[in-house]
C-alpha cells in the first residue's frame, strides 16, 4: 500500500528527497486540487470509502497519515 | 420522475441518420436535406455534438470532412463498439452526464440497445431529424456568448489534452505551463444570462445547487447584503469563458457562502481552491468569520472535499445540509500556478 501511494504522489508532484513522516502541507505539497485527486485515487486503488468525518487534513498530512487513514477503513472490513 | 433536463450533447449516427446510403455498400452518399441547417442551429445554442457510427473510422471521417461536418462534431467514436459503450465514453471526455444527452439513429435496434443500457439518454428516431430545434430539452433557456463559444472552449480543452498527454512531468508541472489567469470581478447586468445558466447546467461542482431566477439575479447585483462575483480563466491556449461563479451574503460579523459553483470544465484545475483563498483573505481584510452553506448530492463530493482541505469544517449539520466555517490560522496563498486578477 505505502509503495502505491508513494507512487501515485510521484506521478503527480515533485517527490525528491520527500520522507515518509514530512508534512505534506507544510511543505506546500498538497493544495486541496490535490487533495481530491488523492481521495479518488484512495478509494479507487483500496475499494473504500472515506467518509465525511474523515476528509480532513490531519488524516492526510504525511505518507504515514494516509497510511493510518486508509488501514484503519480497510480494518473496519 | 421525468427527465426534463436540458440537453448538453447530441450523438448522430451517419449512416441513414446525417447522410442518405450506407458508407460499406458503396452507396453515393448525399447529406439529408436541411441536415446542416439541424447541425449549425444546435451549435450555436452550444449544444455539444458527436457521433456515433459503426463504420470504418477513417472512410466515415473523410466523408465528414468533405461534407464540412467534422468540425461540429468532438471525440466522435467511429468503430464497431456498442453504442452504448460510445455514448459512456464521449460523456466521460466530455465530462458531462449521459441524463443530458441525446442520441439519434434510424435504426430502430440501435436506439433500443442505447434505451436499454442507458435509460437517461434521449433516444430520437432519425426520421424526425428537422424537428429537433423544436423540441422543448432542446432549448436552452438563453444562448449566451459562453455558448455560441462552447464548441470552440472544447476543441482548445482537446487541444490542451494532447499537450498534457505529451508532457513528461508532473501534473503540477503541466498545470504551470498553461499560464492561467483567473479574473474576478463583481456580476454586472451583462453576465445575468451566463450565471443563470451556470446555476442550471453545473451540478458536479456546485455547492448548493439553489437556483434563482432571472430577476432575483439581477436584484442580487445591486444588493447591498451580498457580494455577487464571476470569474473568467484564461490561458495560452485560449479563453474558457465565465466558468465561476460566488455569491456571498454579508451580516454584521460574517460573510456566508451561499453559491460557489464552478463549471465542470475546470475542473481538476484548481480553481474551486483559488476562489476559496481569495474569499478567505477578503473576509480576513475585513474581519469576517468566513461561512459556506452546502447541499450534499450524490455528484458535489468534490466540492465538500475541496471546503475539508482549505481548512473549513462542519458547525452544523442537518440531513444533507451543512454549515461549513473557516477555522484554521493558516496563511492560505493562491496556488503559484495561477495568477489571480480582481477588481
Amino acid at each position: 500500500m505505502r509503495e502505491k501511494i508513494k507512487k501515485f504522489l510521484a506521478q503527480n508532484k515533485n517527490t525528491d528527497g520527500l520522507a515518509d513522516e514530512d508534512d505534506l502541507f507544510e511543505k506546500g505539497f498538497v493544495d486541496s486540487l490535490f487533495a481530491l485527486q488523492l481521495i479518488m485515487f484512495l478509494e479507487r486503488e483500496f475499494k473504500t470509502h472515506i467518509p465525511n468525518e474523515l476528509i480532513k487534513e490531519d488524516n492526510f498530512r504525511s505518507v504515514d497519515a494516509i497510511v493510518g487513514t486508509v488501514t484503519s477503513l480497510q480494518g473496519q472490513g | 420522475m421525468k427527465n426534463e433536463k436540458k440537453i448538453k450533447c447530441v450523438v448522430w449516427d451517419l449512416d441513414g441518420t446525417v447522410w442518405k446510403g450506407v458508407l460499406m455498400y458503396g452507396d453515393a452518399l448525399v447529406p439529408k436535406h436541411g441536415i446542416r441547417e439541424v447541425l449549425e442551429e444546435l451549435d450555436r445554442r452550444g449544444i455539444l455534438q458527436s457521433v456515433a457510427s459503426k463504420n470504418d473510422h477513417d472512410e466515415a471521417f473523410a466523408k465528414l470532412k468533405e461534407f464540412g461536418f467534422d468540425e461540429f462534431f468532438l471525440y466522435p467514436r467511429i468503430n464497431w463498439n456498442s453504442k452504448a459503450t460510445s455514448i459512456r465514453e464521449i460523456a466521460d471526455a466530455l465530462n458531462i452526464g449521459v441524463d443530458t444527452f441525446a442520441f439519434v439513429d434510424d435504426s430502430k435496434s440501435e436506439r433500443e440497445e442505447v434505451s436499454f443500457h442507458l435509460p437517461e439518454v434521449l433516444v430520437i428516431d432519425a426520421a424526425r431529424y428537422l424537428e429537433i430545434p423544436d423540441m422543448d430539452r432542446l432549448k436552452p433557456v438563453f444562448v449566451t456568448e459562453d455558448a455560441v463559444n462552447r464548441r470552440t472552449m472544447y476543441r482548445d480543452e482537446i487541444i490542451r489534452r494532447k499537450a498534457e498527454t505529451g508532457f513528461t512531468g508532473s501534473s503540477e508541472a503541466f498545470l504551470r505551463s498553461l499560464s492561467m489567469e483567473l479574473k474576478i470581478a463583481p456580476v454586472s447586468e451583462q453576465d445575468l444570462q451566463r450565471v443563470e445558466e451556470l446555476t442550471l447546467r453545473t451540478s458536479q461542482m456546485n455547492a448548493t445547487g439553489y437556483t434563482y431566477s432571472y430577476e432575483e439575479l439581477r436584484a442580487l447585483i445591486n444588493s447591498g447584503n451580498h457580494i455577487f462575483l464571476v470569474a473568467e480563466l484564461s490561458d495560452r491556449f485560449g479563453s474558457y469563458g465565465k466558468i465561476g461563479l460566488v455569491l456571498l451574503e454579508k451580516t454584521d460579523d460574517s460573510y456566508i457562502i451561499k453559491l460557489l459553483i464552478m463549471s465542470c470544465r475546470v475542473m481538476s484545475k484548481g480553481i474551486g481552491s483559488t476562489l476559496l483563498v481569495f474569499l478567505i483573505k477578503k473576509a480576513a481584510a475585513n474581519r469576517k468569520k468566513l461561512l459556506a452553506e452546502f447541499l450534499e448530492t450524490d455528484r458535489n463530493r468534490a466540492m465538500y472535499i475541496t471546503y475539508k482541505f482549505m481548512g473549513f469544517s462542519e458547525t452544523e449539520r442537518d440531513g444533507d445540509r451543512a454549515l461549513l466555517m473557516y477555522s484554521s490560522d493558516a496563511e492560505r496563498e493562491f496556488p503559484d500556478y495561477i495568477k489571480v486578477l480582481s477588481e
